[in-house]
């Protein structure tokens, strides 16, 4: 196991990566990248068993999907920080001729990207049928998804909730980034989604709440215990409670960067707030 | 002109069913999955022997079509099965986006699409869905004719890699192609070699369309009859050769004149060689009830409106 320490300094590099993506393009989404940069550096440094080698098919190892596709700077930048493409590459997010879209994709060629999101919603069902060739291949690795929870809106998740529970999929584990923030406001405000732990109780799934969302030792231990609830005939939901812009005093506690980048001046704050530890790209 | 026997009225979603159950047994990645519609779309067969590779999904379409795309992830080759408006507008942001854009090897069934659906009315009977599936990048999209072509076409998509739209329909209609045929995608076939005109058809108007050319036999026409299965990729140097020799073409189709194979055709033909071109098609509008008999007649989808419309090229040459 990586020293937490360890872990602590890829999430700084991380969210440093994400500040300077989205400034250098003047587009993309800081906001839910950097709320969810503990949880996927987690995921991919120390939960999920990795082969070493990126295969499409990934039999033999944990998979992950992200629906909320639009917080791909930090998938881009954990992605690359473990090595499945030079983290050179990271220059390129963005840009014409780029590997690294706005929203992730398969259509490039990216190592590390399993399919296309973007369009909301659609991650859950994927994972759910990825979960199900594995057990057709009798493969006990596990499918992890990460979903905003402003997603949960889009209908088609609920056909694979209910789907998920009725066919016992036991093997995934879905994350809701349970941030509160969409981009018109407050999902309390835009549409309020009711409480989400018993909608998905009542669906029939196993859920989990992790309250420090943006604490790597409270990860550690909620996906820990998730990852005991698999097997069990339910599917395991985690309500990850993060803050959007995390790790950005002045990008916290609001929905106002959930799609905005920093300007020359709120970038140089930004990083100032998280200095270099593994090295800029 | 070549003779061609009805083997016997069968429909083609059967084909599709047999020719799924044929793919259970000899290829052992192939899947299965349906929205609630096994019995209309002849499923039985392949459940039955392969239980454990069936995935009934409700009546949830946007989740089998995400379902279907991760089923990929991990080797499998998923067919899905549901009627072709749920197929395809229902879906169309899953399907572009997790299975086209995402270049997963999905092959998308859909039965009882067009007029012939019948007595349901316009609320099923789709009549874009080529459209909508020819503008996605990557996709296959094929018209099956009868019964055999239909089986045929199944087992064949199985061995291309790449998402397929494959569409088929609900009425017994003439099963007259070959029982053992190749089915090789994107080639279209000749059935009748002639003169004067080129009649160009998929899916149920190809029997229509030799029907006609019979008919106009008798009047002194010879119409070369081409059966066009694949509307995507599109056998573009079969209808160059054929209108070079004719001089005028009809191409005929139950979908609506806008986005179907008949736009295909004229696309291509206006780069290439224009050429005189009548559509057999419905004129931007939407079914209704009815059989599927009064429905192909009203909407002018036979072998009547065929003929009509050769008469009319033919002025234009």
């Amino acid at each position: 196991m990586p020293k937490l320490q360890e872990l602590q300094d890829l999430t700084v590099q991380v969210r440093r990566d994400i500040l300077r993506m989205v400034h250098k393009v003047n587009s993309g989404h800081p906001g839910g990248s950097l709320g969810c940069t503990e949880f996927i550096v987690a995921l991919y440094n120390e939960i999920m068993e990795l082969k070493d080698e990126f295969d499409m098919d990934g039999k033999g190892e944990d998979l992950f999907f992200l629906s909320n596709g639009h917080i791909s700077p930090v998938f881009y930048s954990v992605l690359a920080r473990k090595g499945y493409f030079p983290v050179d590459e990271l220059n390129t997010f963005r840009l014409i001729d780029s590997r690294l879209q706005g929203h992730p994709t398969t259509h490039e060629g990216l190592p590390g990207v399993r399919i296309a999101s973007g369009s909301l919603g659609q991650g859950m069902s994927v994972a759910l049928g990825a979960a199900q060739a594995k057990k057709l291949n009798k493969d006990s690795n596990i499918v992890y998804t990460l979903h905003g929870d402003g997603e949960l809106q889009e209908g088609q998740n609920w056909e694979a909730i209910m789907y998920a529970a009725g066919k016992k999929v036991d093997n995934i584990i879905a994350t809701i980034d349970y941030n509160g923030q969409q981009i018109d406001g407050a999902t309390e405000d835009v549409l309020p989604m009711g409480d989400l732990k018993k909608k998905f109780e009542a669906f029939g799934w196993e859920v989990l709440e992790i309250k420090e969302g943006n604490d790597l030792e409270a990860i550690l231990k909620g996906m820990k215990e998730a990852k005991s609830k698999t097997g069990k005939g339910k599917p395991v939901c985690v309500l990850l409670h993060t803050i959007m812009g995390h790790g950005v005093d002045f990008m916290m506690y609001t929905h106002a960067w959930h799609g905005k980048a920093p300007n020359d001046e709120q970038l140089a704050t930004a990083l100032a707030q998280n200095s270099e530890t593994l090295g800029d790209y | 002109m070549k003779k061609y026997i009805d083997q016997g009225k069968n429909d083609t979603r059967s084909g599709f069913g047999a020719g799924l159950a044929e793919l259970g047994r000899t290829n052992p990645n192939v899947v299965a999955l349906c929205a609630d519609l096994v019995g209309s779309l002849k499923m039985e067969k392949f459940i039955e022997e392969n239980p454990e590779r069936f995935f009934q999904i409700g009546i949830a379409e946007a989740n089998m079509m995400g379902i279907a795309a991760g089923l990929t992830i991990g080797g499998k080759i998923p067919f899905t099965g549901t009627f072709a408006n749920f197929s395809t507008g229902r879906v169309y942001d899953q399907i572009r986006q997790s299975i086209a854009y995402s270049d997963k090897n999905v092959k998308i069934c859909a039965s009882h699409a067009g007029v012939t659906l019948g007595e349901d009315g316009a609320t099923h009977q789709i009549l874009e869905d080529l459209g909508l599936m020819k503008m996605l990048p990557g996709m296959t999209v094929i018209n099956t004719c009868d019964y055999n072509q239909t089986k045929a076409a199944t087992i064949a998509i199985a061995e291309h890699h790449g998402p397929v739209y494959l569409r088929f329909g609900r009425p017994k209609v003439a099963n007259f192609t070959p029982v053992d045929q190749k089915f090789e995608i994107g080639k279209a076939v000749m059935l009748n070699e002639g003169t004067d005109v080129t009649i160009v058809a998929t899916g149920h108007l190809v029997w229509e369309a030799l029907i006609a050319a019979e008919n106009l036999e008798k009047q002194g026409i010879s119409a070369e009859v081409i059966n066009i299965h694949t509307i995507k990729p599109l056998d573009g140097e079969a209808v160059l050769k054929s209108v070079k020799k004719t001089g005028c073409i009809v191409t005929a189709e139950e979908h609506n004149y806008l986005g179907g194979l008949g736009e295909s055709i004229s696309g291509f033909l206006a780069t290439t060689q224009p050429t005189p071109q009548e559509f057999v098609a419905t004129k931007d509008t939407f079914g209704e009830s009815g059989t599927p008999e009064q429905l192909m007649d009203k909407y002018g989808l036979n072998n009547k409106a065929i003929e009509n419309a050769v008469v009319s090229v033919l002025k234009r040459k």
